[in-house]
């Protein structure tokens, strides 16, 4: 059966060329970069040219970059690192989105059973946050401020320049988690302004287990893990060479088809949102209505069991997903669902399509043909059986 | 044909499962997230927990078909788990694992599996389904008879045996571990379970306290004659027959006879007392014959490891029934079922009111 894969916010296929070069350091590059002869040095070159190639999708200085485990651990660097640097300033206040990833959700949690107080911003029907509703949250005790740059769930896009701007008009450092838009948005990270910003390789091609951190020079960002002095004294431990320098490539390659992969993919999603919104009634996009990465949308379909429509796609060889993949398993509505205000119908029965490189006209074509069929026969056996 | 299987991580399912696999049926393996089971500090039943879920999985990909986790927590808990408090706290015993096959894996289980496209719903249970030549579907004893799991199966109707399968039911248990071996599976020796699923450390009674904490405020014991002999800390913490943990000390071995949730009394007798030769059963459902007008020969089991007792029964209205014993039968404890046999065929069966 010919699969066709439309979740690639949860992760996407490596790169040939990603892979390649990755192998080649598994087998050739083997040295310790900490290591003073020939083959540390060689291994150090390596991942001194996938930070250049990192920092280029950023627009940002290679000795801004922290390379990490992933987009959960750079969060955690960002918000526990900053918040231990922070708080003999006094300062004991964070704010971040409703809508935000548990990797910056449940770290902020972490930080409130230590004392620190939270303030979850809400966001409007159409999945943003409103400046007005920052600046009403900031104070003199304010710390950091974390806002996500596009929602993995809905691929709805913040306006992180206003919103920094707004932060360090009191004083706040600004973290925005690029993990969805890294490599499918334009980033400049001086021109949003931000302070830090956390990206993840696997989710634009690159291997899975490595991640970056872009921290502003200047900023002082105590280390989470303990250690050693790699990065900068930064993040402890033995660099994973074959997974940056995989990054590397995979950073380069993202840069270079952005715009034209971009403007492709929007074009495919749309088709695809506007075919199932025609051929199936009792459908709704969520978060339609503001600025969206192109590759993402979000449709709640009416009387029909999200898990269930999962499985049945899977089953014809189609992969979506509910929400995010790491709420898969449990009950729980989408918080980002919720947090927008939705009525349960629509946070409890909404599928993710989110599409990348290998999708082709004929995959939306497939997709569009047999998904109205199965959501009738579902629909068919809900009412037969409540009858 | 695609036929879903309803995986809790065990031997039997997942013999069940491969050896449908093997007959090249389309299998999708489906098993039920039922009840919050992540603490590690508390031990769990044997099944369905997240461990075994994982077993499942592994067996999923070593045959080589999909599987997928249904999260049923809220159905489990409006149905089997609130029974079962309601059940103790009405100084009944109840028989969840019953109540988890007709109301959850062939009702809610099943309806998903036909939005998938499969008409039938395999387990790993220890029964068997035919037809009759009068076109009624037949539950009938598996051919191991000290595995058999046809008691817990009496509820369901004919519309879910006409889509139940059960695929190791007329093998000994012996013959399901020798296949798990040959396949492979890492759960050939996985021990069967045993305690009921969904409550930690087997502490039935802490269960339903922390639900109806009422409950603990306790009661008295009274004898055959109504004197109180003894004081107990909750109607829940007993079921009619026992005889341990009574707190009493007595010449002759005493057993609980009797419980009345509504004055919270606990009545206690010589074994002779525990004797009947007549029950009535509620929400009776017939399977091999229609609603019987004229007394039927049967044997009964009343719970499930007992001896079946042969007598007559005969349905009553609002589907009730009434069985006579040939021979008195001990401790008929209401809450249990009562599942009526003619030779390895179930007849009907309900609940011992």
């Amino acid at each position: 059966m010919h699969r066709i894969y439309l979740d690639h916010n949860a992760t996407t296929p490596v790169l040939p060329e990603v892979a390649d070069r990755a192998a080649a350091a598994l087998r050739d590059e083997f040295g310790n970069p900490s290591s003073v002869h020939h083959f540390g040095q060689q291994a150090k070159a390596a991942i001194d040219e996938a930070r250049t190639l990192t920092a280029a999708l950023l627009d940002g200085d290679p000795a801004e970059v922290i390379f990490t485990s992933g987009g959960t651990e750079s969060d955690n660097i960002a918000i526990r690192g900053a918040a231990d640097a922070l708080e003999a300033s006094g300062r004991r206040h964070l704010i971040v989105t409703a809508i935000e990833h548990e990797a910056v959700l449940n770290t902020v949690k972490a930080l409130a059973r230590r004392g620190w107080r939270v303030t979850l911003l809400p966001v409007d029907q159409t999945g943003v946050v409103s400046p007005d509703a920052l600046r009403a949250a900031l104070d003199e005790d304010t710390a950091l401020v974390s806002v996500m740059h596009a929602n993995n769930e809905i691929g709805t896009i913040q306006p992180i320049a206003e919103l920094a701007h707004l932060a360090h008009s009191t004083g706040a450092i600004f973290h925005t988690d690029a993990v969805q838009s890294a490599g499918k948005l334009p980033i400049h990270v001086k021109a949003l302004g931000v302070d830090l910003l956390s990206i993840s390789a696997h989710k634009f091609y690159g291997p899975k287990g490595v991640g970056a951190l872009w921290v502003r020079r200047g900023l002082r960002v105590l280390p989470v893990l303990t250690g050693g002095r790699q990065e900068r004294n930064r993040r402890a431990g033995t660099e994973n060479v074959p997974g940056i320098v995989g990054m590397g490539v995979a950073a380069r390659i993202a840069q270079a088809k952005m715009d034209q992969e971009g403007a492709r993919l929007a074009l495919l999603r749309d088709r695809l949102e506007a075919g199932i919104l025609a051929a199936v009634p009792g459908t709704a996009v969520n978060g339609g209505g503001s600025a969206r990465v192109a590759n993402t949308t979000n449709i709640s379909f009416e009387r029909v069991e999200a898990e269930s429509l999962l499985i049945a796609l899977d089953l014809d060889g189609v992969a979506v997903s509910t929400g995010s993949a790491c709420s898969s398993g449990t009950l729980e509505p989408s918080h980002v669902l919720k947090a927008m205000g939705l009525p349960t119908h629509r946070t409890q029965n909404s599928i993710r399509f989110s599409l990348g490189a290998a999708n082709t006209d004929a995959d939306i074509d497939r997709v569009l043909a047999i998904l109205p069929g199965i959501v009738t026969k579902l629909r068919n056996l809900t009412r037969a059986v409540r009858a | 044909m695609r036929v879903v299987v309803a995986m809790s991580g065990g031997v039997d399912s997942s013999v069940a499962a491969a050896l449908l696999a093997e007959q090249g049926h389309e299998v999708v393996g489906l098993s039920m997230h039922l009840y919050d089971n992540s603490d590690p500090a508390q031990a769990w039943g044997s099944c369905c927990t997240l461990d075994d879920l994982q077993d499942a999985r592994r067996v999923a990909s070593l045959v080589g078909f999909p599987h997928y986790i249904f999260n049923f927590e809220r159905q489990f808990q409006d149905t089997v788990v609130s029974n079962f408090v309601r059940e103790y706290a009405a100084g009944r015993t109840p028989l969840p694992c019953a109540h988890c096959n007709s109301d959850l894996k062939f009702s809610t289980l099943l309806e998903r599996a036909r939005g998938l496209g499969a008409d039938q719903v395999a387990t790993g249970h220890y029964a068997r389904v035919d037809r009759s030549p009068d076109g009624r579907w037949r539950l009938k004893r598996s051919t191991d008879p000290g595995k058999d799991q046809s008691y817990f199966l009496f509820s369901l109707t004919q519309d879910q045996l006409a889509h139940a399968r059960f695929p190791v039911g007329s093998l000994p248990k012996s013959a399901v571990r020798d296949h798990a071996r040959r396949l492979g599976l890492a759960v050939a020796e996985k021990p069967d379970s045993q305690e009921i699923c969904f409550v930690p450390d087997g502490d039935y009674a802490s269960f339903v306290e922390r639900r109806e904490p009422a409950l603990a405020l306790g009661g008295a014991i009274v004898n055959e004659q109504g004197r109180q002999v003894g004081t107990h800390g909750g109607v829940h913490r007993f079921t009619v027959g026992q005889r341990k943990g009574l707190g009493l000390s007595s010449s002759a071995p005493l057993y609980v006879t009797r419980i009345d949730a509504e004055t919270s009394t606990v009545t206690v007798g010589v074994r002779s007392a525990l004797e009947r030769t007549q029950l009535t059963a509620s929400h009776v459902n017939w399977i091999s014959i229609a609603a019987p007008t004229s007394p039927v020969r049967v044997s009964a089991q009343i719970r499930h490891r007992h001896q079946p007792g042969a007598g007559s029964v005969v349905a009553l209205p609002d589907e009730r029934a009434e069985m006579i014993f040939d021979e008195a039968q001990t401790a008929v404890t209401p809450g249990q079922a009562v599942v009526f046999y003619s030779g390895e065929t179930v007849v009907g069966g309900g609940w011992i009111e």
